[in-house]
């Protein structure tokens, strides 16, 4: 039985991440041909990206879930399929035509309903590491249709730079798989690792110069993906401790804006560029604070550096995370 | 080393996890509301989630003093 499980995660690997490595390519083609580019305000000449990279994300998420449920079939992977599908139909509609700020949270929640309605968060409980876990059957409901928002937007607010998101991820994902097989979760462990191998292939394509920007329906995508995982697999506090920079970046923006708002709508950057063309943390007291910012409060540095800063807090994290899965098997 | 702040923040943030399920476990695990028939199990959570909110507003409060206190020089930068 552990062979075959050894064998199928083998299998799931290899098609996601072979299915985002040959479509991204035709579709960053694709988008090039009907115009969908963005502008990298981030490159000294003027550089225009495809976008949305969501598709390609998905149908590796979609070929590889399908084919792990062929062979395994649950209703926690059901969960994974529709709430992801669900996320990335809200990304591709912001991406399409830009929504308010409160649509994508309210969208986002509705998604949440599939892992209700398929039972695939019982029993209840919440773990903690240490202390044991706190059985909450009604709470537990709000927390499934708070986690899928505040997950998806969280990996969409840290999609600033070139690799940052798929780069995040990669790492953030891979250290929820290890987590899951510490506390001995092996079939959602074995549910996630699509998302670790989506990312990374995802990122041969995002990595500094960007051909294709994941957009809403990457960013939600993954995130939201992750989130399922966390329920379904009952690590949401393994799974929030491995995305604490992007955490943290969510949580400095909202604590500097005083409100929920789009990053487009707002007036003053927080990051301008030097003459050189290197990120410089603004000095207008009126910016927003991000964790680029604060990165950037030493001294200028390049996309590049800036990116490399933040996949080290990622690992920082990870091995937190890590070290947390570990204390869930002991009790005080 | 750049950002080395942001792992100290990372840290505490940690830290003040762990510690928020010492004291969210004991509380909320052990409350068990009766007497209201067949509405317990709803004003029983109610109760739980009364305290989970309010918990989190503390948290929320102590990671924004503490960021005030650790990134004061570069916010000010």
């Amino acid at each position: 039985m552990m062979l075959d499980k050894t064998v199928v995660a083998v299998l799931i690997s290899v098609i996601a991440f072979v299915a985002v490595y040959g479509t991204t390519p035709r579709l960053i083609s694709l988008l090039n041909k009907k115009n969908m580019t963005v502008k990298d305000y981030n490159k000294e000449t003027v550089t225009m990206v495809a976008r949305p990279g969501g598709p390609s994300i998905l149908v590796g998420i979609l070929a590889s879930e399908f084919t792990l449920y062929g062979f395994f079939p649950s209703a926690s992977i059901l969960a994974i399929i529709s709430t992801t599908s669900l996320a990335f139909l809200v990304g591709l509609a912001d991406d399409r035509k830009v929504l308010g700020g409160w649509f994508k949270p309210l969208a986002l929640a509705v998604s949440a309903l599939p892992i209700i309605l398929l039972g695939a968060y019982v029993p209840p409980h919440l773990a903690f590491p240490l202390f044991g876990s706190v059985k909450i059957p009604e709470l537990y409901l709000g927390l499934i249709v708070i986690m899928i928002p505040v997950m998806g937007n969280t990996i969409n607010s840290i999609d600033v730079l070139n690799g940052v998101a798929s780069g995040f991820m990669t790492i953030a994902s891979f250290a929820l798989t290890i987590c899951l097989v510490i506390v001995q979760n092996y079939d959602i462990a074995l549910a996630s690792l699509p998302l670790g191998f989506v990312s990374l292939a995802f990122y041969k394509y995002h990595k500094v110069p960007s051909k294709i920007f994941p957009g809403d329906s990457g960013a939600l995508t993954l995130g939201a993906m992750y989130g399922v995982i966390s329920i379904v697999g009952h690590v949401e506090i393994i799974a929030a401790i491995a995305l604490l920079p992007a955490v943290i970046n969510s949580f400095l923006f909202l604590s500097s804006v005083k409100r929920i708002i789009e990053h487009r709508q707002i007036k003053a950057k927080p990051v301008v560029h030097t003459t050189d063309f290197k990120l410089m943390a603004s000095d207008d007291k009126s910016a927003p604070v991000t964790l680029v910012r604060l990165i950037l409060a030493n001294g200028p540095l390049t996309e590049k550096q800036v990116g490399f800063v933040i996949f080290k807090l990622a690992l920082f994290s990870a091995a937190l995370a890590i070290i947390t899965s570990f204390m869930m098997e002991i009790k005080l | 080393m750049k950002g080395s702040l942001i792992f100290f923040y990372i840290f505490v943030m940690w830290i003040l996890i762990i510690t928020g399920g010492a004291i969210i476990v004991p509380i909320i695990a052990h409350i068990s509301i009766h007497g209201f028939g067949k509405l317990d199990s709803i004003v029983d959570s109610s109760v739980k989630a009364g305290i989970a909110i309010m918990l989190v507003i503390i948290w929320i409060l102590i990671m924004s003093k503490i960021k005030n206190w650790i990134f004061h020089r570069q916010i000010n930068r």
